[in-house]
């Protein structure tokens, strides 16, 4: 067991624009200009992805799925990150950001043809301007990386047309930070001044290894070595996340060059459904961070100062319902692949030798079904 | 004689070697606190402590950097490559380094290192945490490649590995983690580059390599039934490559099936049925038959992971109707 509770201690150096107890804070670099409304608003994305990952969970539990990545905890980081962004900028997930998929307009579903099998993403990138969840750590920087370069190469930064430059959010885990791929995605990113925000969800753990097996400092100070600023936030903070984000964001489209944001957050639950966090870390570790639950604070602010209609958390818990119940329903009627569909998907010009295993294999899948009828 | 999982098997090699020479240490990412994310390190920090089993930071490059750097100092490190798919992260140090570095100090400096790795298929893992790349690694000049299928091979193969002065690349077949089998007490050491014959036939020769050995094992079985007797071989050794024991089940059965898999083109088959070709034509009674997944990354759907990976009903089928035509 490793002593890693006394590491989650408040940090000095963190920005937070609301605190646990739900009490706004100013901060002097980052104003945030917000509506109690879009507070509200903030809240019901909260709830709701909440309610996603725990139906998915009772999913797997019951065989549906064959895995799923929680975002238990890390609610805020990702809503506030995922509000900042402006239609036409472009995200590149890692595999845990189901919050950000919502803020984009993804149908939970979608999402889910992954961790059932039935597909390994099978969405375009473009439609939502959301790329395909990347499970070897750290790849996806690198493709934000790239993908900035090519906001330049069109001349997509700096223009000053607020419906023309475009960002890019890369989001990893403290895990990746020790990778090869995302310490060179910062040197291509500085090097090229590129419009890119890397979003750093440090959730503490990375499957059975405490942040401080991946590094000596602070992840967010590593930006300042490769040339660009970096800053951390209070992940449990979804205005303090919109806010930075959105600055960071802003910054990249302004031909500032990127950023690097580390979410101070806390994995809840296992790293995924396949993993036992209990042979590794302490319980009394993910009491302390109960105590700065994402979604509560933001109902004790809404609470104590918003004036909000009678029914509006009632209304919001409905809404969690159906949507629980849609992706309950829509899980098991998910779609099984044909038998071509791995051999079509693969070239845009299929090669003769694979389109005759591929017609051996049609062939092959068909006797057997036939024999099954018999 | 007991009972264990090829997992256990693991830890028990790992444990036996480590016990035996203090230069043996495991490196790798949640090899120590966790076990290992397919529990087949459990116990070695307990026993051996954590200057010898270490959890690294998550980079496949720096453990395999780290590995070769300390066998040039004298130890005998077993590293870990979560998912064999990994080593795509890190294909430079084992390809550019590892494999030339003996080649290049003309001789001079050896690498008495393993990796190990979780290969393969039947979990559902996806095209990316699925793949059997035993050929990438028979490819490369300077390798030497094992995989077991017995929990009794992993630790012998896996003691041999250990003591081996050369780079050895140890694939454990993912889908065989929670299979058991019969393990003597005390001392296990087998040697690389030996196939061995599983069951003993007459009519065909079935070379098989990890999770393709039970299953060509039970093709072999159905097969008994129809009056056609196999002789299934476990090449678990890839280099060294026991063409002794290959050659001369062939030159008895005259009938040559390999089950593969590793996608179609280019798999490990390939390079032994020309080998066979080359070495036995005149032994061969028909053309040699290669059973492999076809040539497509490997689907997660449970509708076509088993249906595109060998089965055993699919190396039955292949055999008999290639027999009786």
């Amino acid at each position: 067991m490793s002593e890693h509770v006394n590491a989650v201690q408040p940090e000095p150096d963190m920005i937070q624009l609301l605190t646990p107890e739900g009490q706004r804070v100013e901060h002097p670099d980052y104003p945030l200009d917000i509506t109690d409304d879009e507070i509200a608003a903030l809240y019901r994305d909260l709830v709701l992805v909440r309610r996603i990952d725990t139906e998915a969970i009772a999913l797997q539990r019951q065989g549906e799925l064959g895995l799923w990545a929680s975002l238990l905890g890390q609610e805020a980081a990702q809503i506030g990150a995922g509000r900042a962004l402006r239609p036409h900028d472009m995200a590149f997930p890692s595999y845990r950001e189901h919050g950000v998929a919502w803020c984009r307009g993804v149908d939970p579903l979608t999402l889910l043809g992954l961790f059932r099998g039935t597909n390994l993403g099978g969405f375009s990138p473009y439609e939502h301007n959301f790329n395909l969840y990347t499970i070897v750590i750290g790849a996806q920087t690198l493709h934000a990386t790239g993908y900035a370069m090519g906001v330049v190469r069109d001349g997509a930064v700096g223009t000053g047309d607020p419906d023309r430059d475009t960002a890019v959010l890369a989001f990893f885990g403290d895990g990746a930070s020790s990778q090869g791929d995302v310490n060179e995605s910062f040197v291509f990113a500085a090097a090229g001044n590129l419009p890119v925000v890397f979003f750093c969800q440090n959730n503490q753990w990375a499957i059975s290894e405490p942040v401080e097996r991946q590094s000596r400092i602070p992840l967010f100070q590593r930006a300042s070595g490769f040339g660009f600023p970096g800053v951390r936030i209070d992940g449990n903070d979804v205005l303090a996340s919109l806010a930075v984000t959105r600055k960071a964001l802003d910054d990249a489209r302004n031909a500032q060059g990127p950023r690097l944001i580390e979410a101070f957050t806390y994995r809840m639950n296992a790293h995924t459904t396949s993993d036992d966090p209990t042979r590794y870390r302490l319980g009394a570790e993910t009491e302390t961070w109960k105590l700065r639950d994402p979604i509560a604070r933001v109902k004790a602010y809404l609470v104590r100062n918003a004036q909000l209609p009678v029914d509006f958390f009632d209304d919001v818990e409905a809404e969690s319902l159906r949507l629980a119940e849609h992706v309950r329903i829509g899980c098991r009627a998910l779609p099984n692949p044909t038998p071509a569909s791995p051999f079509d998907a693969l070239f845009v010009d299929m090669p003769d030798e694979v389109r005759e295993q591929r017609d051996e294999f049609v062939e092959f899948v068909a006797s057997i079904e036939e024999a099954a009828e018999v | 004689m007991a009972e264990l999982t090829y997992r256990d098997a693991i830890a028990r090699g790992i444990a036996q070697e480590m016990a035996r020479d203090d230069r043996v240490v495991l490196i790798g990412e949640d090899v120590a606190g966790s076990g290992g994310v397919f529990k087949t390190t459990v116990g070695l920090l307990d026993q051996f402590g954590p200057k010898r089993v270490i959890d690294t930071p998550i980079s496949e490059q720096a453990i395999l950097g780290a590995v070769m750097g300390a066998a040039m100092t004298g130890l005998r490190p077993v590293a870990e490559i979560m998912f064999s798919d990994f080593f795509a992260v890190c294909w430079d140090l084992v390809v550019n380094q590892m494999a030339k570095t003996r080649y290049m100090t003309n001789g001079q400096v050896a690498l008495p290192l393993v990796v190990k790795s979780g290969n393969g298929g039947g979990l559902r893992f996806g095209a990316q945490h699925s793949q059997a790349i035993e050929n990438w690694a028979m490819a490369v000049p300077g390798l030497k490649v094992v995989t077991p299928s017995t929990p009794e091979d992993v630790i012998g193969l896996m003691a041999a590995a250990v003591r081996d002065d050369d780079p050895v690349l140890f694939f454990e077949a993912k889908g065989l983690y929670p299979t058991k089998g019969e393990v003597p007490a005390g001392e296990i050491v087998d040697t690389l580059g030996t196939a061995k014959v599983r069951r003993a036939g007459t009519d065909a020769t079935v070379l098989a390599l990890g999770l393709m050995v039970p299953r060509a094992m039970q093709a072999a079985d159905h097969l008994a039934g129809q009056g056609i007797s196999v002789e299934v071989i476990d090449v678990r050794s890839l280099v060294p490559l026991d063409t002794a024991t290959i050659l001369g089940s062939v030159a008895k059965t005259g009938r040559l099936f390999t089950v593969e898999e590793n996608p179609r083109l280019l798999g490990w088959g390939a390079e032994i049925v020309s080998i066979v070709a080359e070495e036995s034509f005149w032994d061969l009674d028909a053309p040699i038959e290669r059973i492999t997944t076809p040539h497509i990354p490997l689907p997660s759907a449970d509708s076509l992971e088993d249906l595109v990976l060998p089965s055993a009903d699919s190396i039955a089928q292949t055999v008999e109707k290639a027999l009786q035509a």
